[in-house]
């Protein structure tokens, strides 16, 4: 399968040519290339997909694990040595379909949602190289390669949601999205470090005896890494750029904080998943609860929120804790017994992928529309947009986990492997999952029923996105409608046997029946222009709604320990030393060099004969030097 | 004898005959076709490169002629640098005062080459002292190339009696190892050195002969006044090529003959080496006319090779060789910029000239900040690289406290290096110099070297393939 190189080579390629000569470029010329490059990427992703899972499974019942390419790039030892490669087992070509899939999409959508900005070239040249940084991380064959393209990600992530960069929020949503996570990437680096240094190799499968031989480091290493997840996958409390992330334009958002890099946080755990049950069985359940409630924590915020984006910025956090939580709560690599977790939460990655970006581009169809954000300017939309509105509804119905639609077959595994992980686990999640059904559908009414914004809609009436958006919506429902019917277990499981999906009724009829009620408490409080049961529940809990709406304050938390704890107690004592001791020292070496080099100009007269007795001088100093 | 066996020497017959070609070519060709020497001569030195790619090991004369395949890598090197030399020196032999001459030019050049392929692969003091004074009498020529200018005169005549003050003092140490050993074949060296003090005595004179042409610290006072009288593509060529040869040289005979010796030898490149460091970034900080700058750059870079030469270990050696390719590249790009600035300004030499250009020449500035971002070892460029790995070679040896001054000197040249690139992306400038086109020869190998800054340090096989090579040298 040599051909994988271009999956990475096309969109480099496609970004070299956007940005060097990007500007250069009509629009359509510009976004036709990065289109194109995107389209072979997806033809390749779906060509090797296609060509591993009918290649069939090894004598062992799996599927093996490929590396067409692997280039010795830095070698340290023998053992420890930096590789670039491309490795293919099942979860990192499912991750290939997701990505190219989401992106090519992305990219179609955007030649009408972008239509006529100043910098089109430039978005095209940024989501190529986005692209391109996010295939190269899920196919790395060592994890420091992953994380080379790990900060890859991050770097051209920033570039996506600073694109405004004459708006203020833009960049400083930018700089927290980097900020953010690149204090969280401080925890990768370590752990790999440690990794490295205990198992004397950076590969995902080290020799067993240097494992045994770590001990406690592999546990640390692991939990370390798993920061530097969380932060990507906006886990509490790194959860605080995600939100405010939304400042990018809004397809950004439905690639990149929806269907990729905020799951990667989930790959890196998925990825590291036989080391983590081998060696570090004890940091799986923390990973759970930290998953569990930040499932909880965002799907509350969700509820208050007006901000469209942030809505399903909020509902994005909560699902990516599921999908946490899940693998979390594994107890072994058998799917049989307690590995099923595994399989649940690659299943739901997939899903959500599908539907969130869905959602984010129905999202962002309304908004082209009505050039707002807040749901106070919609309302009553499904008269003017017709095909945003069906398509959105089953996106609803997806995430609030209905029959048919593909989340609720990812999350109804996902519940089974919390029941099997303890009762509570279970219950608390379907919980979260009855929140997620309100929110999501008190979202929907407030759009697309509800009291419409009518003096506003007379000035502009709302219409009917472009072909160019309607269609990757409509291409994404259909995806979601059919692919909870995907015999997902056949392809990616914990232990890589094939495992059949089967329902578990109880679980299933619960979570059906609860999402069923929340839906109609929506209905009831949301679906109507006048909402008093609502209003009179925002003034009861007054507190608890500002609370929620100001997103429980972690925001002004993050600001108190950086701004007046961090600031004040170690920067600025440490800006002292700087200046006075370090500075002055500095200072004083140059002086100290300038005036040496002053002294000793005259070393250089331009004088030949002196230049012969320094030369002589020279090599008697040298043989006394050594003679004595 | 079995004549045929010189036949094995492929690559020095391969540049002569190419020398020859030249020549005849200068020699022959009407006065209408003389411009086509150029072309002609890069051309032969571009198949003489292909031809000889694939390093070998020859041993001929009962050991007196042995190149081996790291020596055999760096000749190719040494050609490498050649061509790109020659692809600069279109602009400068069109003038009108030197068209007259440019076959000597090239002959000149060809004939300095041939002595440093001698040079590298000896295996016998006579051979390598022949090769070595056939690189440095030639070269004397070129640096007077500009006969009728003062300066070049200048610079021509203190080169010539530097070169002969330091050729007496290598001979006189080469006698002196005859004396006590009766031998001055490599191999047979060793055997006999038991570190006396006529020993000693030798091993510095001789030193110090190749000291001058690596122009080390106190062995360096010629230099900056060679640089900067010479014509700017003779100085490019002074600058990386002939200190190339004799840094690898340097590693050969210091390992190989004075081996047994290694324990008085690191002590005393220890010594120069810091000294030629720290005076070389001493003097560059001070210096505003570019050439002259260049002059105590590539010395400060002297003492980073030869700190790959202190490690005297095949990890040493692949990262000297390593760290003369890249610092090809990276002083062949600068030096193109500044004969190309020099060329169409009729000859603005200053640092304060160049402030500004980047409004006017942005993709010259370009070049310029990449090959001094390379040379001060910023990474991801090649130049952090080969630090890097020089650094390591001696740190694997035990030489800390050497490798900590010397990192402390990269500080320093940082420094010097960043003034440059201020004054063409910062400082104002009433009047920068104008914006023009430099020749297609120019411009094709500018972009060798920014495609090698860039690429030599990322494609890591380079290195992997000298260590590689570099197991026995």
């Amino acid at each position: 399968m040599e051909y994988t190189l271009f999956i990475l080579l096309l969109p480099f390629l496609s970004f070299l040519i956007l940005g060097l000569a990007g500007m250069r470029m009509k629009h359509q010329v510009a976004g036709a290339i990065g289109t194109a490059s995107l389209l072979g990427v997806t033809f390749l992703s779906y060509l090797t997909a296609f060509e591993y899972f009918t290649a069939g499974r090894t004598a062992e019942g799996v599927y093996p694990t490929l590396t067409p390419y692997n280039v010795e790039w830095l070698p340290f030892t023998n053992d420890l040595n930096i590789s670039m490669g491309i490795l293919l087992d099942p979860i990192s070509i499912m991750m290939l379909v997701v990505i190219s899939t989401v992106s090519l999409m992305v990219h179609i959508y955007s030649f009408g949602y972008m239509k006529g900005e100043k910098g089109f070239q430039r978005y095209y040249a940024f989501l190529s190289l986005f692209t391109m940084s996010m295939l190269g991380l899920v196919v790395a064959t060592n994890i420091f390669q992953m994380y080379i393209f790990w900060e890859l990600v991050g770097v051209s992530s920033y570039l996506l949601i600073g694109f405004y960069y004459t708006k203020k929020e833009a960049v400083a949503a930018s700089k927290k999205a980097f900020i953010v996570t690149r204090f969280a990437d401080l925890g990768f680096l370590i752990g790999i470090l440690i990794y490295g240094y205990y198992t004397g190799t950076f590969s995902f499968t080290p020799a067993i005896g240097a494992l045994a031989a770590a001990g406690t480091m592999i546990p640390l290493a692991l939990g370390l890494m798993f920061v530097g997840g969380a932060g990507k996958s906006a886990m509490f409390p790194l959860h605080i750029w995600l939100p405010d992330a939304m400042e990018g334009p809004t397809p950004v958002s439905a690639l990149i904080h929806a269907a990729t890099m905020v799951v990667a946080g989930v790959y890196l755990v998925a990825r590291m998943f036989p080391l983590f049950i081998g060696y570090a069985p004890e940091v799986l359940p923390w990973i759970a609860y930290v998953g569990a409630f930040t499932a909880f924590y965002a799907a509350s915020i969700a509820c208050v929120q007006s901000d469209i984006k942030r809505v399903l910025a909020f509902s994005t956090i909560s699902q990516i804790g599921f999908m946490i939580v899940a693998l979390g709560v594994c107890t072994s690599d058998d799917p049989h017994q307690g590995g099923l977790g595994y399989m649940s939460s690659m299943f739901h990655l997939f899903t959500h992928a599908m539907f969130k970006a869905l959602l984010f581009l129905g999202a962002g169809s309304i908004i082209h529309a009505v050039h707002s954000n807040e749901m106070s300017a919609m309302g009553g939309l499904r008269k003017y947009m017709p095909i945003t509105h069906i398509t959105f509804l089953i996106a609803c119905l997806a995430i609030a986990g209905i029959w048919p639609f593909a989340g609720f077959f990812s999350k109804d595994e996902i519940l089974t492997a919390c029941f099997q992980f303890s009762p509570i686990m279970g219950w608390i999640m379907t919980g979260i999952a009855a929140m997620t059904a309100f929110y999501m559908f008190r979202l929907y009414f407030g759009i697309f029923w509800g009291k419409e914004n009518k003096e506003l809609h007379a000035h502009h009436i709302p219409h009917e996105s472009p072909l160019a958006m309607t269609f990757p919506l409509i291409f994404l429902a259909v995806v979601t409608c059919v692919a909870g019917f995907i015999p997902f277990g056949e392809f990616v499981s914990s232990n890589g046997q094939a495992y059949p999906i089967h329902l578990d009724m109880q679980v299933a009829t619960t979570s059906i029946v609860i999402a069923i009620l929340s839906i109609g408490l929506a209905t009831w409080m949301y679906m109507r222009p006048k909402q008093p049961i609502a209003d009179m529940l925002a003034k009861r809990f007054n507190r608890l709604h500002t609370a929620a709406y100001r997103r429980f304050y972690m925001d002004e938390a993050w600001l108190f320990v950086t701004k007046k704890v961090i600031f004040r107690c170690i920067s600025t004592p440490l800006a002292w030393w700087d200046r006075h001791v370090i500075d002055q020292f500095f200072n004083f070496t140059a002086w100290g060099t300038h005036a040496t080099a002053e002294e000793i100009q005259d070393m250089q007269s331009g004088n030949v004969q002196q230049y012969a007795i320094w030369f002589l001088a020279g090599a008697i100093a040298l043989t006394i030097i050594l003679l004595i | 004898m079995d004549y045929i066996s010189i036949l094995s020497m492929h690559q020095e017959l391969g540049l002569i005959a190419v020398f020859l070609l030249v020549f005849l070519a200068d020699l022959f060709l009407p006065e209408r076709s003389r411009p086509l020497i150029r072309p002609i001569a890069t051309l032969l030195l571009v198949v003489q490169l292909v031809g000889n790619i694939i390093p070998d090991e020859v041993i001929l004369f009962g050991g007196m002629y042995h190149s081996t395949p790291m020596a055999s890598v760096m000749k190719n090197i040494l050609t490498l640098g050649t061509i790109l030399v020659f692809m600069q020196s279109n602009d400068w032999l069109k003038r009108e005062d030197t068209r007259h001459k440019t076959g000597e030019f090239y002959i000149l050049t060809l004939s300095t080459l041939i002595g440093m392929f001698f040079m590298v692969s000896a295996g016998h003091f006579l051979l390598f002292f022949l090769g070595l004074e056939l690189a440095s009498v030639p070269m004397a020529c070129l640096i007077a190339f500009d006969k009728y200018k003062g300066h070049s005169a200048e610079a021509g005549a203190k080169f010539i009696l530097s070169a002969l003050f330091s050729s007496g003092l290598m001979l006189y140490g080469i006698s002196m190892i005859y004396g006590t050993i009766g031998t001055l074949y490599f191999q047979d060296i060793p055997a006999g050195l038991n570190g006396n003090a006529l020993q000693i005595l030798a091993l510095v004179f001789f030193f110090s002969g190749l000291a001058f042409k690596l122009s080390l610290v106190p062995f360096h006072l010629w230099t900056a006044d060679a640089y900067q009288g010479a014509p700017t593509n003779v100085t490019a060529y002074l600058s990386v090529i002939s200190k190339g040869a004799a840094a690898f040289a340097a590693m050969v005979i210091l390992v190989r003959v004075f081996g047994p010796m290694s324990s008085e030898w690191s002590q005393m490149l220890s010594i120069v080496i810091v000294a030629t460091i720290t005076i070389g970034n001493l003097f560059a900080i001070r210096q505003t006319q570019l050439k002259r700058f260049m002059a105590f750059s590539s010395i400060s870079q002297a003492g980073y090779i030869l700190l790959a030469v202190l490690a005297g270990t095949p990890q040493g050696m692949a990262s000297l060789v390593y760290y003369m390719v890249v610092y090809i590249v990276a002083n062949l790009a600068v030096f193109g910029v500044i004969a190309s600035v020099e060329h169409h300004t009729h000859g603005k030499l200053e640092r304060a000239d160049y402030n500004g250009l980047y409004q006017t020449n942005p993709k010259l500035a370009m070049v310029m900040t990449l090959a001094l971002f390379s040379l001060a070892g910023i990474p991801p460029f090649a130049g952090f690289f080969s630090k890097f790995f020089v650094f390591a070679a001696a740190f694997n040896s035990s030489y800390y406290l050497v490798v900590f001054i010397a990192l402390v000197n990269t500080v320093i040249s940082l420094y010097y290096y960043l003034l440059i690139i201020k004054a063409m992306f910062i400082t104002p400038n009433e009047q920068p110099i104008p914006t023009f086109n430099s020749d297609n020869a120019m411009r094709a190998c500018l972009m060798i070297c920014v495609a090698g800054i860039i690429l030599l340090g990322i494609v890591s096989n380079v290195y992997s393939v000298l260590s590689d090579t570099a197991v026995k040298f």
